[in-house]
């Protein structure tokens, strides 16, 4: 009787330093909820949400404060994604906020700018290299395709181009051969 | 009958299609004479794009490298003949999207002089030194998979090859360019097969052949008399050719889906491959040539040696393919295989086959009937997947799903479609979900990638206000503690203008 209730208090002790400890050693920092809405959303970083940033739009949805539909580049993909993530019901792209368009990266025309580095200033992710006077070019491979850097240009020289298909972007959509007959001429 | 079976292990499933390999095997490998202009993209293999190693104008010698691998999974191109790089540009390429890519574009001279050939003393060097020279020797996996070959040589310390597989199955329809290299050159794929076992320090080496090649097993046979590679004969079932399938042929293991063959220390290489190895060590040939089926709707279907590069027109006109109706190319064969999508493409490390198809040929597709769930595509599929099922989520669009239910272990073989009796095109449905899944991890990763760099802005930002701050608030200190030096000095200079009057008055005083 007695080795039974020792046997218990020691596994009752021990199982609260394990709980104890992960609690601590697992600790999550910040609010899960925001991460995973922001795992979903496009990391455009282009506001058109309403929000400052995708992390920010993700903080409010998950304070309940902003609805699931405001950001066009995730479309109505990303809208549905949204809503079964947070358990509501799926509502399509609010186009109050834009309308989703193809992807593009930008493009400064090289001749016409002036090096005035309002473009660098604008652009939230680093994607255009240059310095005062100097020429400015946009490492497309980086660019997300905002558009917060064309508002600034004073000169205009700044555009956005679809990207399009090349062999190695290129995804399978064509029909294959009736192979049944193969050989009966 | 010739050859003797001996203990093979059946796998699941396969198909048994009509091979029509009989037309092309009449007669012996041709030589195409140099063309008027050679076009060579620079990606004729998996991995990186070659770095270009020369420009416009330049003069090259037949062998000498032109293009060279980018990192590992890369692999050289060299210039099949001698002759001047004319132009460096986007060109159409054997490739399904029918999309340009870019190209050297190589004017002939005719002399088709070569750069100094040296043979490698292959016997006397370790394996690593042999793997280092042969990142520069061009070859990749010549059965249509072109994975760069000395990626395949290369071994970890935790590994050890056992049992070194050559792959003679060729067992796709219509093709035979393995099958007439062997029956002519038995003796380069030996000598090969040899190099590449002492490399990969292999125990064993073993040949799988199928059944339909009489001849083929004989050559080899003979060629390798005198050696311990073990030539084995395997039965004629499609796909028999694949690497896992072989390896389970030949020896009854298993490979696990997880894992590769190197990881139960089997490697398999393709008989073509072995022969480019043995030709670039022995006789220091990189690879500029490969042996291409033409075969279907041509007069003389037959087997060419070609070099890299030419155009495919070439190789038509030369096997009299235009007096027939074709209407279109397929590249590899009627399983695998797909349309060229135009006849001006070169002539690829990855063409082993081109068939003229016509509709008598290949009939049309007949209408698709939805899936009755009879099951007969499990029973076929070798790699033990539910086609069915995957057919049904790739359709829907459910690619976790279909992820779920192994859509990456799909070898996209066909047997699936093959069996089919409501003519659904599965294996398109496979590829469509595979490069749809493929697409959305690329935008997963762009999309953290952006997630940082903006994260790092922030705080870069932030630490720029902060240091701002900071600065300002030094600046703030340095007035002050200005202000308060020139007070003193202010004093000072009081107390020695003081100190002088006094003394001038001193002075003044005694004077008087
Ligand atoms: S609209 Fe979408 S992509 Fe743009 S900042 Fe808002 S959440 Fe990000
Ligand atoms: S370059 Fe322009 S469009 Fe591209 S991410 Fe920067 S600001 Fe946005
Ligand atoms: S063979 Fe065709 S019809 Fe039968 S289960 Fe498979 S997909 Fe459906
Ligand atoms: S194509 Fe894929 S699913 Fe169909 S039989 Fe081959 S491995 Fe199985």
């Amino acid at each position: 009787m007695i080795t039974a209730l020792l046997v218990m208090i020691l596994l009752a002790i021990l199982l609260g330093l394990v709980l104890g400890y992960s609690a601590i050693k697992f600790k999550v920092d910040g609010d899960p909820m925001v991460a995973r809405i922001d795992a979903i959303l496009p990391q455009t970083q282009c506001g058109q949400c309403g929000y400052p940033g995708c992390k920010p739009y993700a903080t409010a949805i998950a304070k309940g404060e902003a609805d699931i539909n405001q950001c066009p580049p995730g479309g109505d993909a990303g809208a549905k994604a949204l809503a079964e993530l947070m358990g509501v019901e799926f509502k399509p792209l609010n186009e109050e906020h834009g309308i989703q368009k193809p992807k593009s990266v930008a493009l400064i025309d090289e001749s016409t700018c002036i090096g005035c580095t309002l473009c660098i200033q604008a652009c939230p992710v680093d994607a255009i290299l240059g310095a005062a006077k100097q020429m400015h070019t946009i490492i497309s491979s980086e660019c997300t395709g905002c558009e917060l850097c064309l508002p600034p240009c004073p000169v205009d020289c700044i555009t956005m181009e679809p990207i399009l298909e090349s062999s190695e972007t290129w995804k399978w959509k064509y029909p294959i051969y009736n192979i049944e007959k193969i050989g009966k001429v | 009958m010739l050859m003797q079976i001996k203990k093979i292990f059946k796998f699941n499933g396969g198909v048994h299609p009509d091979g029509n390999k009989a037309e092309s095997t009449h007669l012996p490998i041709a030589r195409l004479p140099i063309p008027k202009k050679l076009v060579l993209p620079l990606r004729q293999h998996v991995g990186n794009i070659a770095k270009l190693k020369v420009k416009i104008g330049d003069h090259v010698l037949k062998g000498q490298m032109i293009a060279e691998a980018d990192g590992n999974i890369s692999a050289s191109i060299h210039a099949p003949t001698s002759g001047k790089i004319i132009k460096i540009s986007e060109e159409v390429v054997p490739h399904p999207s029918g999309l340009p890519d870019f190209c050297l574009t190589l004017e002939p001279d005719f002399k088709d002089q070569w750069i100094e050939k040296k043979s490698i003393q292959w016997k006397k060097l370790d394996s690593a030194t042999l793997i280092q020279t042969l990142t520069h020797s061009g070859i990749v996996g010549l059965g249509g998979a072109v994975f760069p070959t000395h990626m395949k040589l290369k071994i970890n310390k935790t590994q050890s090859i056992n049992t070194l597989v050559i792959n003679a199955a060729e067992c796709e329809p219509f093709i035979t360019c393995d099958d007439m290299l062997i029956r002519e050159r038995a003796d380069e794929i030996i000598q090969g097969a040899l190099i590449t076992q002492s490399i990969l320090n292999a125990k064993h080496c073993m040949i799988g052949i199928e059944d339909n090649k009489i001849e083929a097993f004989q050559s080899l046979t003979k060629a390798a008399k005198k050696t311990s590679i073990e030539i084995k004969v395997v039965p004629t079932i499609y796909p028999s050719g694949d690497a896992k399938r072989l390896i389970y042929l030949l020896m009854g293991i298993e490979v696990p889906k997880e894992k590769r063959s190197i990881d139960l220390g089997i490697q398999v290489f393709n008989v073509a491959t072995v022969a480019a190895i043995y030709r670039y060590i022995e006789l220091g040939e990189p690879s500029i040539n490969r042996i291409v089926t033409v075969t279907g709707n041509v007069k003389t279907p037959q087997n060419y040696e070609v070099l890299f590069g030419t155009p495919l027109p070439e190789l038509i006109k030369n096997a009299d393919g235009k007096e027939t109706k074709i209407d279109k190319f397929i590249m590899g064969g009627p399983m695998m295989g797909f349309d060229l999508p135009s006849i001006n493409v070169p002539v690829t490390k990855a063409m082993n086959c081109v068939i003229g198809s016509s509709p008598e040929l290949f009939l049309p597709p007949k209408p698709v009937m939805p899936c009755i769930r009879c099951a007969r595509c499990a029973d076929a599929c070798p790699v033990y997947l539910q086609p069915q099922e995957l057919y049904w989520f790739s359709k829907s669009s459910q690619l976790e799903k279909a992820i779920d239910y192994n859509l990456f272990d799909c070898i996209e073989c066909g047997c699936c479609t093959y069996v089919c009796p409501s003519n659904i095109p599965l294996v398109q449905f496979y590829r469509y979900a595979k490069s749809e899944i493929i697409a959305e991890e690329k935008a997963k990763e762009a999309a953290n990638t952006a997630r940082e760099r903006n994260e790092f802005r922030l705080s870069r930002i932030e630490r720029e206000k902060k240091e701002r701050a900071e600065r300002n608030a030094q600046k703030a200190l340095g007035a002050q503690e200005k202000q308060a030096t020139d007070e003193k000095k202010l004093a000072i200079s009081d107390a020695i203008k003081r100190v002088k009057k006094n003394q001038q008055e001193n002075i003044k005083n005694k004077n008087e």
